[in-house]
């Protein structure tokens, strides 16, 4: 448990850390974000919203208050998901454009995350298992081939071949024209649909390292001596194989999760933008383009803590999975 | 040592428990394999303790691995029989290895401290073992691990702990209590105590032996500490790259060693009584054994291989010596030894 508040400890410091370098970022760059983002409001929008040039100072500075002032009610303004209202989605404040972005992401990043644990893991260790079979033979380098190609490079090939050419896949939007989001059948089938392509395109950008890694690490467990005394035990070969071997294995690539998820979140922009997806990624480079501060700032703020968010979910299942760290 | 072999109803012929007839054991493929088992021959009677002893590197946890038919690719039997109560397990289904693993013969390893899975509670790898091979309910099981731990000296309330909550010692005897768990007619024990410090490693022996009173199981007990076979083993038998090179009655390997090497070991070590000899062990290092020396594979190291004896020299140097029986149950390779002498 010890260990446990360490790490959140940790999170708390790298949310700290990455909120102040947010707050940082729009004061240290050249010219005026306050300028840029109150030319895209005319003066009557800005007489209806009265306190908006306040929290937008706040937000990204030009104001008279001290810094530190600032900082302040910078973190107020963030504590309550205040982060004003998006200029290219005007009159939407920031909060409901991303509460409406924002989950299209964490359900695209989500699942195909989860699968390409899934499947890579699962790949890597039959691999490890029979070496030099089948599987590691063949499925083993076409991952790797795969994974080799950035993702918005392996998503256009597949926007253009499985997409355009052989039409098996809807080739951009979250869902069908015409729909409108809501909890009912159609809508869901259809956003399930239009998630399949992209969610392929992570799985094959992806997969191919938790693959390797679990490979590599299964190998040497499969060395250790639990695993012989499985085997001499008279377990089953798929009972050592999962329950002794790959159980084990499967602990350092989990701890290699951080670096692989935040990869994937700047990949996401990349992959939103190729698809139209419109989730946050897109929001964020369309913000970046627009001018948008306020929405580009909030959005970087909610990706950091859906980074640290992550982690925290993987060191929760660190936890579970490996008795040591409980006691430690 | 007597031989008191209770045959199994089933069995044809009168053999031992285990026997390994020219076993040959290979690691990597290609034109020069290493040969780590080279034609051993080795019988083991029920409830007798067998010593294999010799220098790290010279084939005796292949051996081990071999009887249990867990060797890893690139390692392969490349010829020979193992037969246990007379069933050659070579030509077993896997099934029926997997049938025979654990039930007939079970093993403490090497570094048995890495034995356990450190992501499993104790318990469940002793239910692991049992429900591989008989119907029995988790809970009956469990409480079957709880007896089988207090036999070892350890409170049967540890079943719930992970390997990493206990010490060396109490780990080691938790692989002990796993390995009678299914009541086996042998325990190969390969290298039990090495990790251990000395103190700890009497007291498990001690219980090994105590359990063995009980259960009447067999032992292959292999370490390279031959002072810890004089005690212990009825039989001992000492392996030279890869070979078989003496076999004989513990007391009088002591007393009567043959082989030079066997003579070198003995001497490496000091006396438990009596007055301190100097030590000198063997000089020079085991061959390689993709490319072993010709002859007796012990000729570079032997203090008896001398060019001015030239007749001897040249058989030492060309002929492989054989096993030859110089007194019942005394069995020497080596040219210096003339068959059927003393």
């Amino acid at each position: 448990m010890r260990w446990f508040a360490r790490r959140l400890v940790f999170y708390v410091f790298a949310l700290w850390v990455a909120l102040t370098i947010n707050f940082l970022l729009p004061r240290m760059m050249p010219g005026s974000p306050i300028d840029g983002i109150l030319q895209h409001l005319t003066p009557a929008q800005l007489a209806a919203n009265p306190g908006i040039v306040k929290t937008y100072e706040a937000l990204v500075g030009g104001g008279n208050n001290s810094i530190w002032q600032d900082y302040i009610t910078y973190l107020s303004r963030i504590v309550h998901l205040d982060f004003g209202v998006s200029t290219s989605h005007y009159p939407a404040p920031v909060s409901q454009v991303i509460g409406q972005t924002l989950p299209y992401s964490i359900f695209l990043v989500g699942v195909a995350f989860f699968l390409s644990f899934l499947i890579g893991t699962g790949i890597g260790m039959f691999a490890a298992w029979r070496r030099g079979g089948a599987v590691d033979n063949i499925l083993v380098p076409t991952f790797m081939a795969l994974s080799a190609f950035p993702a918005f490079f392996t998503a256009l090939l597949g926007l253009y071949f499985l997409g355009l050419k052989a039409g098996w896949f809807p080739i951009q939007h979250a869902y069908d024209n015409g729909l409108s989001p809501g909890f009912n059948w159609e809508f869901l089938s259809s956003a399930f649909r239009h998630a399949q392509l992209p969610i392929l395109v992570i799985l094959a950008a992806y997969t191919g390292g938790w693959m390797l890694n679990m490979r590599t690490v299964m190998i040497n467990t499969i060395g250790e001596d639990y695993v012989t005394m499985a085997h001499a035990k008279g377990l089953s070969d798929r009972r050592v194989m999962t329950w002794y071997a790959g159980r084990n294995a499967i602990l350092p690539p989990l701890n290699g999760f951080a670096a692989l998820f935040a990869s994937a979140v700047g990949g996401l922009v990349f992959i939103e933008y190729i698809f139209s997806y419109p989730g946050a990624g897109l929001t964020l480079q369309q913000a970046v383009l627009g001018n948008d501060y306020a929405l580009a700032q909030a959005l970087l703020v909610v990706l950091s803590v859906c980074v640290i968010v992550a982690n925290l979910l993987m060191d929760v299942l660190n936890l579970i999975l490996d008795p040591r760290l409980r006691t430690g | 040592m007597t031989i008191l072999v209770e045959q199994p109803s089933g069995s044809r012929r009168k053999t031992g428990l285990l026997e390994l007839r020219g076993l040959a054991v290979e690691y990597g493929f290609g034109p020069r394999p290493a040969r780590a088992v080279d034609g051993v021959d080795l019988a083991l009677q029920e409830g007798e303790v067998l010593g294999l002893a010799g220098e790290s590197g010279c084939g005796k946890t292949t051996i081990a691995n071999a009887v249990l038919q867990i060797l890893r690719p690139p390692a392969r039997i490349a010829a020979g029989s193992i037969l246990f109560e007379g069933e050659d397990i070579l030509g077993k289904s896997t099934d029926d290895l997997r049938r025979y693993r654990w039930r007939n013969v079970s093993m403490v390893l090497q570094s048995a401290m890495n034995a356990l899975n450190p992501v499993m509670r104790v318990g469940d790898q002793f239910v692991d073992a049992m429900r591989a091979h008989e119907k029995i309910n988790r809970k009956r099981a469990l409480a079957r691990a709880g007896e089988l731990l207090e036999l070892v000296g350890i409170d049967h309330r540890r079943v719930s702990s992970y390997p990493h909550q206990l010490s060396g010692g109490m780990r080691q005897r938790v692989v002990i209590a796993m390995a009678l768990s299914l009541e086996p007619e042998l325990i190969i024990l390969d290298e039990p105590t090495t990790a251990l410090d000395v103190v700890v490693q009497r007291e498990i022996l001690q219980q090994v032996e105590a359990l063995k009173r009980d259960f009447g199981f067999a032992v292959l007990f292999i370490t390279h500490d031959l002072s810890l076979l004089l005690e212990f083993a009825d039989r001992i038998a000492i392996m030279y790259a890869g070979e078989i090179v003496e076999t004989a009655p513990a007391a009088r390997l002591a007393e009567n060693p043959q082989h030079p090497y066997t003579q070198g070991l003995l001497r490496s070590f000091p006396p438990l009584s009596g007055p301190l000899t100097p030590l000198t062990g063997i000089p020079g290092s085991p061959p390689d054994l993709r490319d072993p020396p010709t002859g007796c594979r012990f000729h570079p190291r032997c203090p008896h291989c001398l060019p001015e004896q030239a007749d001897l020299y040249r058989r030492q140097t060309t002929e492989r010596p054989t096993l030859r029986v110089i007194e019942q149950g005394h069995e020497v390779a080596c040219h210096l030894v003339a068959e059927g002498a003393e």
